[in-house]
């Protein structure tokens, strides 16, 4: 596999945040799509495209990658722009996104878009899949791990659990799946709509290793992968304290910005917003 | 071969036979184990064995993940759980991607028998039917099975096979001329008047109400249709044209199985009568297995009684 120079801190920042842009741009053009939940799990995305995972956009079915599964697959916008940003399929494919005249579908699809490990969408079903890879990486005696990252609206799917079972009972200390907690969901607050707290307990109990970590923090994201890794006999899991919306301020903890897509107007002041932050970050 | 054997435990035999030649194949239960004939498996090659517990949609989705990495995984679990409880697993997580996991449903139709109705299931075939790339396979008899298995261990896809619980005849072995081959029916017998379009161990009551047929001087063609999805429309239109009117048959609900597979065909390319022999659109009851069999006429009588009502439509 090419070997690709780790990004670290600042240099993860710039990279989230051009993803931020392109991920506001598929949904403003396509007039729909998940951008709040795209912006609190792109930091998270970033890094593991960018510092964490062994993947090579040129040998994409290489046996030996490692694998990731977005099971909170509506956040597409989120994930094409950093498979994109990382050199999967052309920038320019992200015009597609949602469209008739391409495959880059509303929720991930393994059979068509470079990169992408399984399809996913269907909320509960992602982190199955996830566990089976990394079982499949024990019976071969493969060393690649898996990753994996849930909503925290999604985690009140029973098959969840179920997933979470089996994991520590294979040991899977190759898989590292995460929760998203943005405290949002479809049609309000997590805590009102059904209580997933306390979550770390509840891992706990089904016995994972539960790292938490501050989700836009990316040395804290980097330090919390690392000690994933050298977790051993049980699978982790990294609860990622997230803000949905992050760094469009008129999303920020709006749950209405689940499932909409931006006015022209919104976009410009969104592209904006992300515009002078990046400016900010390049010191021009 | 001859005698009797359950096309489940012939399955169960199946899977250790082939262990070694597929090290691709790896087995999914859901603790039934014993009941779906996995368990010989499990103890030959443990390493190839995951019992995940009663949590069927995840049995599911991990048989799934296995898929992407190279695994040939065969779930098994009672039909009824099989297709319909994780049915969306199924759907979205092995047929949309079209991955290679075999979903075999044990225990399929009334001939549960005891268990009744919440574990009888007469809906599996449809269910799996509607499925965009999925194959729905269900062999008539041990023989049958064992080919089966091996062919859906070249096939690369998803597909459902159905298993029955209670030991059948195995008829297949001692017929000229039989060759199996998916998608493809086979004709049995060969006959004039009526055919039967039967599936899994209703072609053996098939061949039996052929010769009570031919007592009354009726000629009955016997077709064993052993993959529903894709149906062999070939085979359906020669037949409809030959012999002038269908039987079809099947321990499921005569709705969206075999029976509903064959009225498309029908209606859409030659207009013939049809009867369908099935469970009547009802949940079955517990009983012993022939005694729910007979209760809702999945008999070679009850089949003649269709046989009968086909050949007045002509």
């Amino acid at each position: 596999m090419i070997f690709m120079e780790k990004l670290y801190g600042k240099q993860l920042e710039v990279m989230a945040y051009r993803a931020r842009l392109l991920a506001l741009d598929a949904v403003h053009t396509a007039s729909s799509g998940h951008i709040g939940g795209s912006l609190s799990v792109i930091d998270a995305l970033t890094t593991l495209y960018f510092n964490e995972m062994n993947v090579d956009p040129a040998d994409s079915k290489n046996p030996d990658r490692d694998r990731f599964v977005l099971s909170k697959g509506h956040t597409t916008p989120a994930l094409y722009s950093v498979l994109a940003l990382r050199g999967f399929f052309p920038m320019e494919d992200l015009k597609l996104f949602r469209s008739i005249k391409g495959h880059y579908s509303g929720h991930p699809d393994m059979r068509h878009v470079n990169g992408v490990d399984m399809s996913t969408g269907s909320l509960g079903q992602g982190i199955s899949a996830a566990v089976g890879m990394a079982l499949a990486g024990k019976t071969a005696k493969k060393d690649y791990r898996v990753y994996a990252i849930c909503g925290d609206g999604e985690i009140a799917e029973g098959q969840v659990w179920e997933a979470a079972m089996s994991a520590a009972k294979y040991g899977l200390d190759n898989l590292c799946a995460m929760v998203d907690v943005n405290g949002l969901q479809i049609d309000g607050a997590t805590k009102d709509v059904m209580p997933s707290e306390p979550l770390d307990k509840k891992f706990e109990a089904f016995n994972w290793n539960v790292i938490k970590v501050d989700g836009h923090d990316y040395d804290a994201l980097v330090k919390a992968l690392e000690a994933a890794r050298a977790c051993k006999g049980k699978p982790t899991m990294i609860l990622l304290h997230t803000l949905k919306g992050k760094g469009v301020s008129f999303m920020e903890g709006v749950y209405g910005w689940h499932g909409k897509a931006p006015n022209d107007e919104q976009y410009e002041q969104a592209k904006a917003e992300v515009e002078a932050h990046l400016a900010e970050l390049e010191g021009k | 071969m001859a005698g009797k054997i359950s096309t489940r435990a012939a399955y169960g035999e199946a899977l250790c036979e082939l262990a070694e030649q597929y090290p691709e194949l790896v087995v999914f239960d859901a603790d039934l184990a014993n009941a779906t004939m996995t368990k010989g498996f499990a103890a030959k090659y443990p390493d190839r064995f995951f019992d995940m517990g009663i949590a069927e949609c995840n049995m599911t989705g991990v048989a799934a993940g296995m898929a992407t990495c190279g695994f040939k995984p065969f779930t098994n679990t009672f039909a009824v759980f099989a297709s319909g409880r994780a049915w969306e697993q199924v759907r979205n997580s092995i047929a949309y991607p079209g991955l290679n996991v075999k979903i075999v449903g044990s225990h399929g139709g009334l001939s549960v028998g005891e268990d009744g109705a919440t574990h009888q299931s007469a809906e599996d075939l449809a269910l799996m039917r509607a499925v965009p790339n999925m194959k729905v396979v269900c062999p008539c008899d041990g023989n049958e099975m064992k080919l089966a298995v091996k062919a859906l261990l070249d096939y690369e896809g998803p597909a459902y096979l159905r298993l029955g619980r209670s030991a059948v005849e195995t008829v297949t072995d001692e017929i000229d001329g039989y060759k199996f081959e998916l998608d493809k029916g086979i004709t049995l017998a060969d006959g004039k008047d009526v055919t039967v379009i039967a599936t899994g161990m209703m072609v053996q009551l098939a061949l039996k109400a052929r010769e009570i047929m031919a007592s009354e001087g009726v000629s009955v063609r016997v077709i064993d249709m052993h993959t529903i999805k894709p149906l062999d429309e070939a085979l359906v239109i020669k037949a409809a044209k030959e012999t002038g009117c269908i039987v079809t048959s099947e321990e499921h609900n005569i709705i969206g199985g075999l029976g509903g597979a064959v009225a498309e065909c029908l209606s859409e390319n030659c207009p013939t009568p049809l009867v369908r022999h099935g469970v009547n659109d009802e949940f079955g009851r517990s009983g012993t297995a022939a005694a729910v069999l007979e209760y809702y006429k999945l008999t070679a009588e009850g089949l003649c009684e269709k046989i009968r009502e086909a050949l007045a439509k002509k």
